[in-house]
């Protein structure tokens, strides 16, 4: 990397105050595929779709939804290899915690180290920041939590939240929607629910994904046929 | 003459109801020269969290300037503090980075976890961790303190008597140990209040 013309970070700031480079991470995380997640009285739900650019794509072999840990999951909307990278890095970030401290990562310490991380891939030479935003769900002693991951590092605790192509009529329908006493089930309708506001084509378990955790701690990602009963019941 | 031998200590914890107690010697000693009488060898983490470091006294005080400084900075990060197990898996941890040039202390490591349930551990010097339900020693008075305890021990003391049995098991030990003793130390840890005494024993 010798050449003169890329020997500064690309993340410098604008005149206007502005990370560009952070601007268009935002864009690439907007013109992904729709993800929401709603934190209920109970529990976490975290849905996505899983629009497949070919109908010869093995869709069980895709999964969008990760563990990060056995009671911490999380989904993305933007770029998958990014997304794999982070879900590597935290995933070792927690082992690291669990072998030091020999007690499971608080919820909010993963998140903070995973934001973290990102905030360094805007401030490093060489580097471009990550074109994903992250919603991290996770049940722990301080109850159930879902956390919203920019690509500038910046993160937000949401009761709940959508990303990405339809955010804004997924988060107006959820703010209609949103009761602070929702159960874990009423949770799961909503998300499903609300990814069928902005869906083409026709809703089913082969083009979504759902992910729970509940008071058990067990963060789960539900099989077709739990969506396939889920979507039953919506209808 | 072992190394752990130099500086001469005492330390002991003790598993009551709902409480705990913790007790060290005083003596500072350069081998057979007494130096001081006052030395601290417990030291509070947190209200329900003691820890006794015997051994070495640079490594003593080294180590727990290093770990009070792990444990403030996790409660600025976490905003609670640590459990005793926690905490304790912190200290094996630390002491096995330095397992090719180790500290020369052996911690004791005594606390209230959730709903007020005692913990005790020790471990060697590189971070081997033993739990136990009842007592654990340290120091090179470790001999005479396993015998006192073993007589003297009895399950789910309240706070008096367990303070009275901890006294009189460190007491006797170090009378028989030239490189301990001049008094004791005795914190005794009950959910709501933590109690501080000073012993006056054989002062030799």
């Amino acid at each position: 990397m010798g050449d003169s013309q890329y020997s500064f970070s690309l993340t410098t700031f604008s005149p206007s105050g502005k990370l560009v480079q952070i601007e268009h991470a935002l864009t690439a995380v907007g013109s992904g595929q729709t993800s929401l997640g709603i934190k209920a009285s109970n529990g976490v739900v975290i849905a996505t779709e899983k629009k497949l650019p070919s109908i010869l794509v093995d869709e069980a072999s895709v999964q969008k939804i990760q563990h990060l840990t056995p009671n911490i999951g999380t989904v993305y909307s933007g770029m998958g290899p990014d997304f794999r990278v982070l879900v590597r890095k935290s995933r070792k970030q927690a082992e690291q915690y669990l072998r030091l401290y020999k007690e499971p990562i608080p919820v909010t310490q993963l998140v903070r180290e995973t934001a973290t991380v990102m905030q360094e891939f805007t401030q490093s030479g060489g580097v471009r920041p990550f074109g994903v935003s992250l919603l991290v769900a996770g049940y722990d002693d301080k109850g159930p939590q879902l956390y919203q991951v920019d690509p500038s590092g910046s993160y937000f605790s949401w009761k709940a939240s959508a990303m990405g192509k339809n955010v804004s009529n997924a988060k107006t329908f959820l703010e209609k929607r949103y009761t602070e006493d929702m159960e874990l089930d009423d949770a799961i309708h909503t998300a499903i629910l609300t990814l069928k506001e902005g869906f083409e084509g026709e809703i089913s378990s082969k083009n979504i994904e759902i992910g729970k955790i509940g008071a058990d701690k067990i963060f789960r990602v539900l099989t077709p046929a739990e969506i396939d009963d889920y979507l039953a019941e919506v209808e | 003459m072992s190394i752990f031998e130099y500086n001469g200590s005492a330390v002991v914890a003790m598993v009551g109801k709902n409480c705990f107690a913790i007790a060290s010697d005083r003596r500072l000693g350069v081998q057979l020269q007494t130096i001081a009488t006052d030395f601290q060898r417990i030291s509070k983490i947190h209200d329900h969290l003691f820890i006794g470091l015997s051994g070495l006294a640079t490594d003593v005080q080294t180590l727990y300037q290093r770990l009070v400084f792990r444990h403030k900075l996790y409660q600025l990060r976490e905003e609670r503090d640590m459990k005793p197990e926690t905490f304790a898996s912190l200290v094996s941890a630390i002491l096995y980075e330095k397992r090719f040039g180790p500290y020369l202390c052996q911690p004791v490591i005594a606390g209230l976890g959730d709903d007020n349930k005692p913990f005790i551990c020790t471990m060697d010097s590189i971070g081997a961790k033993e739990l136990a339900k009842d007592f654990v020693v340290s120091g090179t008075a470790s001999e005479s303190l396993y015998g006192a305890c073993e007589a003297m021990f009895k399950p789910d003391m309240e706070a008096e008597e367990l303070f009275e049995t901890i006294s009189q098991a460190l007491l006797s030990s170090v009378d028989r140990d030239c490189l301990s003793g001049w008094g004791g130390h005795v914190y005794v840890v009950t959910p709501d209040e933590i109690k501080e005494k000073i012993l006056k024993g054989r002062m030799d």
